[in-house]
């Protein structure tokens, strides 16, 4: 079972640690992990994607808030929206570019970088769309691949703040 | 003001009156302004010493203990005290030294990433960067460590922070938006556990460590009296109720009463406040009380549901809680219950086999007990730890000290110290084995520095006994590495030559005597029992099995 968890935390040097090292000796397996600011300058926002059972869910939760700097912990798995940013470099000759720029454009990534055997694209959207869209890459060759990490918030009026 | 002067006039404002730690070049200029201070140092012998006496300390009298060590090496050796106090919940604050700010990356001498290593053995800690927080994160430390869950905060000290010019603004009071203990239980789990109450014909009590940190021992007399139920505890439940008394069936787990085991195997409901259900108390966690509904009472909600499945769920304080339950309950006879557990008690007492020739190690305890009924006794881990668990009945909270999570052998002296510091009126013995007193056994030179007047029992049987007793039962008698040098190490010289009293007794007529010999000198006391060195702790539940499945 995979679930994505919101964790706000206060923004200070030292608490991305106390948090991989909690899964780290929990044993707990983070399957993505990514961090930035929030709202306020204060507070930092992870969206950890964790596969488990449910007992292992509900142990991540309750270690997470038993750290002091983490401020709220929140599952934002359910009725919500998952996005992930991907740059993926990939040989690009004469005579594939078309081709490539064609598939692209179906999955509404942007190419941002052209050099003259490769391209840089841009594509946004949920795991398994990002993952699709580098499986067909695959037979261009592909040089590089660098993913954001999952972040995820809820649909609708529900807030996670402080 | 200097800030190693904020810092000590800091911690006398939070009313430290005792602090443990060795000195050393990153935390000079806090040791140069305790220089002044009416807080009393003990310097201990070894970091790992100073760590365990406070957390001895912090035991013994419910304050927070604070222990003090440099950088680098002076750190690492607090490591073992700190994980210590961490697994037990104890609240005690480590300041270490540290190399200065602008050094911290570079190896520099005596650096070491402490608060980097301690991040998953402290309930918090800090590295201070800048010297205006210092203040408000020595607030903070006392919070955290002595609130909700306690355990250990340790800070880290840059020497050039300790050296800086500060404000002395200490603040009074601390407000974390993100550490908010729940003391309350939810009301409409509490009335769920009183349904669960007045249905059960077959309730126990489990008592944990939680019940002396809460203060809850009296709310536990109540509960159980008021049910009525009988009452089981954890090692470090010990104390939650006085253990003579008719409704106590001692300790359960591995090294359990037997009678204890099986009324829990029996019970329709648990009531288990301030406990972690952990492996050595509970065996085998899907085979745990088959029958019975669980309520689970406790501060820490990572702690409910981690071990076994949990029928009630109650987030709170251990004494406010059972104030609510105890309201809404009503006794209610169970006569049939009463017997069976009562004739389990009659059928599986604790027992071993007394012999006029050699002393047993349980021989001693009893005797221990029998002289000294009100001394604080602290306890090594391993055979000792048990027989003294078994035999010692334990009166009062906070008489009974033991490293029970952890497991640390080489606690039991050093927290004898401490708990001797707190309680210098009381009798304060450690209950020890010959491997584990050799462990933290320089802290004697402490002992006898300070007339710091403990007395050390150890139950001598030459070998690292649990050990040998796992080799003898489970591997063939192999004896790898476990036999200790004897009898050709004499304690009773070391301690003469530390400065303290040693005594030898080998025959059990001298058990008594010797104890009252101990009693009377006006020095620490070493006293070397030579034991049955073959010994085994029964009742055994062997580890991953079921409390039924009780050996002995």
């Amino acid at each position: 079972m995979k679930k994505f968890i919101a964790v706000l935390v206060e923004n200070r040097p030292g608490v991305l640690a106390r948090v991989s090292s909690l899964f780290r000796r929990r044993g707990f397996n983070i399957e993505s992990l990514s961090v930035g600011t929030t709202e306020r300058e204060d507070i930092s926002r992870m969206t950890i994607a964790v596969n488990g059972d449910e007992r292992t869910v509900e142990q991540v939760v309750k270690q997470l808030n038993k750290l002091i700097e983490v401020i709220k912990v929140s599952d934002v798995t359910d009725n919500s929206v998952q996005r992930e940013l991907a740059l993926v470099k990939v040989n690009a000759s004469p005579d594939k570019r078309g081709e490539i720029i064609e598939i692209a454009n179906i999955f509404r990534a942007r190419i941002v970088d052209v050099a003259r055997d490769s391209f840089i694209i841009e594509i946004t959207g949920d795991e398994e769309k990002i993952s699709a869209f580098i499986d067909l890459m695959r037979q261009y060759g592909i040089k590089e691949v660098a993913r954001t990490g999952i972040v995820s918030m809820v649909r609708g009026s529900k807030v996670i703040s402080v | 003001m200097r800030v190693a002067d904020a810092i000590v006039k800091a911690l006398e404002k939070e009313g430290v009156e005792i602090a443990f730690g060795i000195p050393g070049g990153a935390i000079m200029e806090v040791y140069d302004a305790l220089y002044d201070s009416n807080i009393t140092h003990i310097l201990a012998r070894h970091e790992q010493g100073a760590v365990h006496m406070a957390d001895g300390y912090a035991r013994a009298s419910g304050k927070v203990g604070i222990a003090f060590a440099t950088s680098g090496p002076g750190a690492t050796n607090t490591v073992t005290g700190i994980a210590t106090a961490y697994m037990d919940s104890s609240p005690i604050i480590v300041f270490t030294g540290q190399v200065p700010r602008a050094m911290i990356g570079n190896d520099a001498f005596q650096e070491a990433d402490i608060t980097g290593i301690t991040m998953p053995i402290t309930k918090h800690n800090y590295l201070v960067t800048d010297e205006r927080d210092v203040l408000k994160i020595i607030k903070e430390a006392f919070y955290i460590a002595s609130t909700g869950r306690p355990g250990p905060v340790l800070i880290d000290l840059p020497r050039d922070v300790t050296r800086a010019e500060i404000e002395f603004d200490y603040p009074d009071r601390i407000e974390i938006r993100s550490y908010r203990p729940k003391i309350q239980g939810h009301p409409k789990q509490i009335k769920r556990a009183v349904e669960l109450i007045m249905k059960s014909e077959r309730p126990i009590i489990l008592a944990g460590g939680g019940i002396r940190i809460s203060n809850a021992h009296p709310e536990v007399l109540e509960l159980a009296e008021k049910i009525p139920a009988f009452v089981v505890t954890t090692l470090m439940g010990k104390g939650a109720i006085p253990e003579e008394h008719p409704l106590c069936l001692g300790f359960i787990g591995m090294h359990g009463t037997k009678y204890g085991n099986l009324a829990v195997m029996d019970a329709d409901l648990i009531i288990a406040v301030g406990c972690r259900f952990s492996d050595r108390t509970v065996g085998k966690f899907d085979e745990f009380a088959p029958d019975a509904k669980i309520i689970h009472i406790d501060i820490d909600p990572a702690e409910i549901g981690k071990n076994v499945r949990v029928d009630v769920p109650i987030v709170g304080d251990a004494k406010h809680v059972l104030r609510e339950i105890i309201k809404l309950i009503e006794f209610k006879a169970r006569k049939e219950w009463f017997d069976h557990v009562n004739e389990l008690r009659r059928k599986y007492p604790l027992k071993y086999e007394f012999k006029e020739e050699v002393i047993k190690p349980q021989f001693v305890v009893e005797k221990v007990y029998e002289i000294f009924p009100d001394a604080i006794v602290t306890t090594e881990v391993g055979q000792n730890q048990m027989w003294a668990a078994q035999y010692f009945k334990v009166k009062y909270p906070r008489q009974f000290i033991t490293s029970g999570g952890l497991g640390t052998m080489g606690f039991g002296f050093p927290a004898a110290i401490g708990a001797k510091v707190a309680n210098p009126d009381k009798i304060v013995i450690d209950i020890a084995g010959d491997g584990s007193f050799l462990m933290n056994i320089q802290e004697l030179a402490t002992a006898v520095d300070y007339g710091i007047n403990v007395i050390v029992c150890i139950l001598n049987n030459a070998y690292l006994g649990m050990v040998r007793q796992w080799q003898e039962l489970f591997y063939d008698k192999r004896y790898s590495a476990t036999r200790l040098r004897y009898p050709e190490i004499s304690f009773e010289k070391i301690a003469k030559g530390f400065g303290a009293y040693g005594i030898t007794v080998e025959k059990p007529s001298e058990v008594k005597d010797a104890l009252k010999v101990a009693f009377e000198v006006d020095k620490p006391v070493v006293i070397d029992f030579h034991v049955e060195v073959e010994e085994n702790v029964f009742p055994f539940v062997p580890p991953g099995r079921s409390l039924r499945e009780v050996l002995g």
